[in-house]
């Protein structure tokens, strides 16, 4: 592609820069997951010049990319090659980077049944706050050589080092998919899923609106055509499952403020404060609602809230148990000593 | 190079006083069971790594979670080492005790905690069988996936410390990708929850951390993992080649086809006859690679993939494509697989086995660099290779009977790994770095890369009191070994000071 570039000692020089003169950075791509987390006080990291796919091998079922590729462009390549990443993170913006992705680690509506961000994570490069470019894991499937620094980087929000580059592991797209709108409530729906978890059935997205319960099946034709057999219902758009994963349903409105859960998947339908959308087959859900009490409610229950819209709370990840953010922040004390990555991005305390 | 811990090359360990501990041991902590005469010492003195035993100071084989928190507390007071174990299985030695160490086993946390179906998690203490683990399962239809061919023995806690695979890799993932939650003890006595029954939970993901970091980070409590429903069907083709090259591009062909087998293997004609020789699993001993794919999902699925691969594999240039008739067939097609390592063990007295990654397109370059590097040490290489995930299993034969065989399969062995890095894979895809790496680590990373690696432990263990010398080499050892292998004209860590 035009543009390509590695642009890795550039960043370098910055993150020196930066450790001499001991100013933090706020590192960004696009800035379209900037809603999430607290605002960084911070020179702005710029990853998108530092562009391009470095390694594609289709037969080889691994992608290298840097941290300041678009995503669409990654998943344009794939797509070409009749792959995908199973875990279909949303981008949030047009212009969504590769490095962005894997710094939020937030992955879409196939999560539950293919894996997050994160588990496809195999290797990356990166910036450490002692101002090295470093090499972590690798682009072969199975590499347990050292700590997994690569899989801690995935949903770090920029914490603990600039991501420069990936490895991802890609698979082939299923042969058919189909989706479907079945019409009951969300006790229903939940106790179906449970039962049908238990079973060898092609589902690979699941989400209730209150009214309906909606699900992707993909896989061979045979298991396909056999499980809409089994489920009648209506046929849908399959385009559905990009516009809950981009948060295009008419449910994202603005309005109140918008809530993650996630929660166990076995917790049954929740009486919750405001109108919810139930995705995942049950372990995460969308909350939209001006009540305070949204992490209480989550952490009783065994999960845990985000608040998606910006600036609502002080803590837009859920606060950690005391023992627990000690080691975050020895961690955080150990990787970046200057305090110079996203300070407070995540949490005030590192 | 000696692999036994040296504090020369591996740093200096604190000095215990045996007599003192045992003592303050039983005041603090009267009902745990110790054992410290040298007689019931020695079963404990390797893991599934043998050549490599070190008698341990003292083993404590607590039964409550209570037990080795106040265990950990006080030797983290008194500056004592801890290398905690599970069932010992391990083969890279991440379990080889230390002199002046405690050696903490935790096989006696045995016990299925719970089993949900609806939630389709299993509850377990560390020392649970891997095996076990899907036995119970099996009435709800549900079974774990990672399935390392030690499962019969191996335990869960010991699955987590090393990130263990298997041969379903490919398509159901790691340990990694199968585990919910973690409870875990610091060497200070804290305990810890990482991860959650949902599928994420806030803050830096520890979980994955933890996971594979032998030992140096926490001791594993608890271990909470994801069922799956068990496939409807599984179907196996056996494949025989008349070049390794062929089956490799057939397996790049497979994948290319954009089919996920549930298995991948391939063993070449040295693997295949010891395998026929011990199982007569009706391998065909004439060829010069095999291919066992598995499909497995659902019937009508895996009925039009066993034809797509059918063909993809005689277009490769397969003499001959089988299809398991049935499950007894199928199952001995595996059990030659499955039986690879001993089968092979009866060709000589000892067999090494390595544990590299490659991408799979330099298999064919790699394997012919194992045969010549074999020829020149003078021992033979059977491979066997998890062809869907690139994980190589080279097994070096030996006598260490024989004066210096012992050192040639290590030396070879080394070599062996450092090719695997050369052409972009890794020194171990599921059997840990543990002691028997130590070395092959300076060629995997450099400086600064193991300077990160210990101040991730620096955050979790400030002391090194828990299984030094394991995963992660000192600079020192990593001179004193570049020393030793230069490629290329070229030094590893010419920034480094030659001892």
């Amino acid at each position: 592609m035009t543009g390509d570039r590695d642009a890795s000692d550039r960043l370098l020089e910055q993150v020196n820069h930066a450790r001499a003169n001991a100013t933090p950075l706020r590192i960004q791509g696009s800035n379209s997951k900037a809603f999430l987390g607290q605002e960084v006080a911070g020179e702005v990291l710029d990853t998108r010049e530092h562009r391009g796919i470095v390694h594609y091998d289709p037969t080889e079922l691994v992608i290298t990319a840097r941290a300041g590729t678009p995503l669409r462009e990654l998943l344009a390549a794939l797509d070409a090659a009749g792959q995908q990443l199973p875990c279909e993170p949303p981008a949030f913006g047009e212009d969504a980077t590769v490095g962005g992705m894997i710094a939020s680690g937030l992955s879409g509506p196939r999560r539950p049944w293919a894996g997050s961000v994160r588990d496809f994570v195999l290797g990356t490069r990166m910036i450490s706050g002692h101002g090295a470019l470093l090499r972590f894991g690798g682009e072969v499937m199975k590499n347990v050589a050292g700590y997994d620094l690569s899989r801690l980087l995935a949903g770090s929000f920029g914490c603990l080092g600039v991501i420069t580059e990936v490895s991802l592991k890609v698979l082939p797209k299923p042969r058919h998919g189909l989706s479907i709108r079945l019409e009951m409530n969300s006790a229903e729906a939940l106790g179906k899923l449970a039962e049908w978890g238990r079973q060898p059935l092609p589902i690979s997205a699941a989400c209730h609106d209150g009214n309906c319960l909606h699900l992707r099946l993909e896989g061979g034709e045979g298991s396909v055509s056999a499980a809409r057999q089994r489920f009648g219902g209506e046929v849908i758009d399959n385009q559905y499952w990009s516009d809950l994963n981009e948060h295009r349903l008419a449910f994202f409105d603005e309005g109140q403020p918008l809530w993650r859960l996630s929660l166990p998947n076995h917790i049954g339908p929740l009486n919750l404060p405001g109108t919810q959308l139930i995705d995942w087959a049950g372990a995460q859900r969308w909350l939209k609602t001006d009540a305070n009490t949204v992490q209480a409610l989550a952490h009783e229950v065994g999960g845990h809230a985000t608040c998606y819209s910006h600036g609502v709370t002080g803590t837009p990840f859920q606060p950690l148990a005391p023992a627990l953010l000690r080691y975050h922040r020895q961690l955080k004390a150990q990787l970046d000593p200057l305090g110079l990555f996203n300070p407070g991005r995540m949490y005030p305390e590192f | 190079m000696n692999i036994l811990y040296d504090e020369q090359l591996d740093g200096p360990l604190p000095k215990v006083d045996k007599h003192a501990l045992l003592t303050a041991m039983q005041a603090r902590i009267p009902d745990l069971e110790i054992l410290h005469r040298q007689e019931d010492l020695k079963p404990y003195e390797c893991d599934g790594l043998s050549a490599y035993r070190t008698t341990p100071m003292l083993v404590v084989l607590p039964r409550r979670v209570e037990q080795v928190q106040a265990l950990l507390k006080l030797c983290h007071e008194r500056h004592v080492p801890v290398v905690a174990r599970g069932a010992g299985t391990g083969l890279s030695g991440g379990a080889l005790p230390l002199e002046s160490g405690v050696l903490l086993v935790m096989a006696r946390f045995n016990q299925i905690l719970h089993i949900d179906p609806d939630a389709r998690i299993a509850r377990l203490q560390p020392g649970v069988r891997n095996l076990a683990i899907s036995q119970a399962a099996a009435p709800f239809g549900l079974y774990y996936a990672p399935d390392p061919s030690s499962q019969i023995a191996c335990s869960i806690g010991g699955n987590v410390a090393e990130n263990a695979g298997g041969v379903h890799c490919l398509k159901y993932g790691l340990t990694v990708h199968n585990l919910l939650q973690l409870e875990i003890l610091t060497m200070e006595g804290e305990r810890l929850t990482l991860g959650s029954e949902a599928l994420d939970s806030p803050g830096l993901d520890l979980l994955a951390l933890f996971t594979g970091s032998e030992g140096l980070l926490g001791v594993i409590t608890e271990v909470a993992v994801k069922l799956l429903p068990r496939p409807q069907v599984a179907r196996v083709l056996l494949a025989s080649f008349d070049s390794v090259d062929k089956a490799g591009r057939a397996v790049a062909e497979i994948i290319g086809a954009g089919i996920i087998p549930g298995g991948l293997e391939m063993m070449d004609n040295l693997a295949i006859r010891a395998a026929e020789d011990f199982i007569h699993a009706g391998y065909p001993v004439d060829a010069e690679a095999i291919l066992l794919c598995e499909l497995d999902g659902v019937e009508a699925d895996v009925h039009d993939d066993c034809e797509r691969v059918r063909e993809v594999l005689q277009r490769a240039g397969a003499i001959e494509v089988r299809q398991a008739q049935d499950e007894a067939e199928r199952l001995r097609f595996w059990a030659g697989r499955k039986n690879a390592f001993p089968a092979v063990g009866r060709l000589a007295p000892d067999y090494y086995c390595m544990d590299g990654t490659i991408p799979r397109r330099a298999l064919p370059e790699v394997l012919q660099r194992i045969a010549s590097l074999g020829a020149e040490h003078g021992l033979r290489v059977a491979n066997v290779f998890h062809a869907g995930d690139g994980n190589m299993h080279p097994l070096i034969l030996f006598d260490a009977n024989q004066p210096g065989e012992l050192e040639r399969a290590e030396t070879l062995g080394g070599k062996i790994l450092e090719l695997c890095v050369q052409v972009g894979g890794s020194i171990t895809g599921e059997h840990g770095v543990g002691r028997e790496k130590i070395n092959q680590m300076c060629a995997q990373f450099n400086s600064d890369e193991l300077n990160l690696f210990r101040a991730v432990k620096a955050a979790f263990d400030p002391e090194g009191l828990l299984n030094p010398g394991k995963n992660i080499p000192t600079l020192h050892r990593c001179a004193e070994f570049g020393a030793m292998h230069i490629h290329g004209g070229q030094l590893p860590f010419p920034e480094l000071e030659r001892f």
